[in-house]
């Protein structure tokens, strides 16, 4: 009889959000085993900007707008336990951040959003300022003409990525957690007491799964009673040389990495699956940067790449626990950075205690089927 | 040290961190500064060590300068000028000038 592994929880897909979980389940003393993909799968964990940004977000959606401040908030209780953990510094950096605006009628778009926000959420939503010119210039040395004001927010901010995402790997496993790489799971089968997960490489026996495996979400949540209808969404991101620092805080579009490169971002494409760059798209993109900098002008840019969002179709977050089968949850959404806090100290603890909280509970996936009927 | 297998004919000078350098019409930057005996043309950026050429063919970015004030130049892959002042790129390009940015 073949062997079959068995184990406590298994986590499907180990990109940020999957490595986050998966090592606020250790943390929570849970036995967790991640199953991940392959290295040509499409992983925007991989390919993402690197912000921790709240500034402008759920508009219409209150519950969003305070989850993702709430997140911002635990950042530095991340970073400190990772670096605890991992001795990985990544490099968080929450000196506030700028969405520069090139035309009034841009600002003024900005600032009707943030005042509904803030509205909406009953002033609660995270504080930010809109400036003029002049102000944006005092504040921000070596801005172009172009730039005609900015919305500033001191919540947001950025960090390392790629570092992130290596201190969760370098984490969980010193945690306990059994990862496999190239366990790509094909099926999930409801048993008695858990779930068969099954791929080309034998299978494998959880009591409880949580589904986190990015774009592939939409496929897996409907075998266990789930479901995540998910939109395509194509980013596109130029990197220049390293440089010495010349911008102290973030922008929606433009932040310098704490080694020194320049990331110039991000397009958003919503008709192609090519996963090549577009170099009109890049034109673009460098256009926009200069004229929020000039002196970006005579930088080299030394890399572009492109990734895909892992978007819903109203671009908010689903967590859910699966009303047929209790024991799998799902943990789908598009800020995996900002709320890689959230994730690990707030839904990794709800899950291995077995449910989530109602504070969650509108970021479950019924609304995407609830009668219209306002 | 490198050696030239040749003695150089048609002569250029240019300066490299206020030095003279004489080196042959047709060398590359980089050959030229090695044939002078310069082993450091630049300081890493992250972990500050010194660094020479490694690739000679224009794909490891080691060989970066500053050439009459434009930085990161990759030196192998220019030709060398009468008159060009070179200078060791020391850690990150900066970016903008000192009138404002
Ligand atoms: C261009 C761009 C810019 C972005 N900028 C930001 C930003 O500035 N700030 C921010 O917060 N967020 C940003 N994001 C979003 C962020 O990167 C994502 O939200 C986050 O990476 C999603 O992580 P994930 O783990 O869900 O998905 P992925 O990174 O896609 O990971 C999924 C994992 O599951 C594995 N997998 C897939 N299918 C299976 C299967 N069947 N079985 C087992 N494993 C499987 C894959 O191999 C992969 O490792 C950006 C995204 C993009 C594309
Ligand atoms: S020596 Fe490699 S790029 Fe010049």
């Amino acid at each position: 009889m073949a062997f079959v592994d068995e184990c406590e929880m298994a986590v499907v897909g180990g990109g940020l959000v999957g490595a986050a979980l998966a090592w606020g389940l250790a943390r929570s003393g849970i036995q967790t085993m991640v199953l991940d993909g392959e290295d040509l799968d499409l992983r925007a964990s991989r390919a993402n900007f690197a912000l921790v940004w709240v500034q402008g977000k759920g508009l219409g959606a209150p519950h969003y707008a305070l989850w993702s401040k709430a997140s911002a908030e635990r950042w530095p209780e991340l970073a400190a336990a990772l670096a605890g953990d991992t001795g990985i510094d990544v490099s968080l950096s929450q000196r506030g951040a700028f969405s520069f605006a090139l035309s009034r009628c841009e600002l003024d778009a900005w600032r009707i959003e943030l005042e509904t926000i803030a509205e909406q959420t009953r002033g609660a939503a995270a504080p930010y300022e809109v400036l003029g010119a002049d102000e944006t210039r005092e504040r921000v040395p070596g801005l172009g003409r172009d730039v005609v004001g900015s919305i500033y927010s001191p919540t947001d901010g950025h960090v390392n990525s790629l570092r992130l995402f290596r201190a969760l790997h370098v984490g969980m496993k010193a945690r306990g957690v059994n990862y496999r790489a190239h366990h790509g799971v094909k099926n999930i089968e409801p048993i008695k007491d858990g779930f068969r997960l099954i791929g080309s490489w034998g299978e494998v026996h959880a009591r409880r799964i949580v589904l986190a495996a990015g774009l592939d979400n939409e496929r897996l949540a409907p075998m266990v009673g789930l479901s995540a209808p998910l939109k395509r969404s194509k980013g596109q991101i130029l990197v220049t040389e390293k440089c010495a620092p010349f911008f102290d805080y973030a922008s929606t579009t433009i932040r310098q990495a704490d080694e020194g490169g320049v990331m110039i971002g991000d397009s958003e494409e919503t008709h192609s699956s090519a996963i090549a760059t577009n170099q009109d798209i890049s034109a673009v993109l460098a256009h926009r940067a200069i004229r929020v900098f000039p002196a970006l002008a005579d930088v080299n840019v030394v890399r572009s790449w492109t990734g895909f969002r892992v978007k819903t179709m109203d671009g908010l977050p689903i967590y859910e626990q699966s009303a047929t089968h209790p024991a799998a949850f799902i943990a789908v959404c598009h800020s995996g950075v900002t709320l890689a806090a959230n994730h690990a100290l707030v839904v990794a603890p709800q899950i291995a205690a077995g449910r989530l909280a109602a504070e969650l509970s509108p970021f479950h996936s019924w609304r995407f089927h609830a009668p219209q009927n306002s | 040290m490198l050696l030239r297998i040749r003695d150089a004919v048609d002569k250029v000078t240019f300066t490299f961190d206020g030095a003279a350098v004489q080196a042959a019409r047709g060398d590359t930057l980089a050959a030229a500064l090695l044939a002078a005996g310069i082993d450091t043309f630049r300081i890493s950026i992250v972990g500050r060590e010194p660094r020479a050429p490694y690739c000679l063919m224009g794909v490891c970015f080691e060989c970066l300068v500053t050439i009459d004030d434009i930085q990161n130049r990759q030196s192998c892959l220019v030709e060398v000028q009468e008159g060009m002042v070179v200078t060791s790129q020391n850690g990150a390009r900066t970016i903008g000038r000192d009138d404002g940015l």
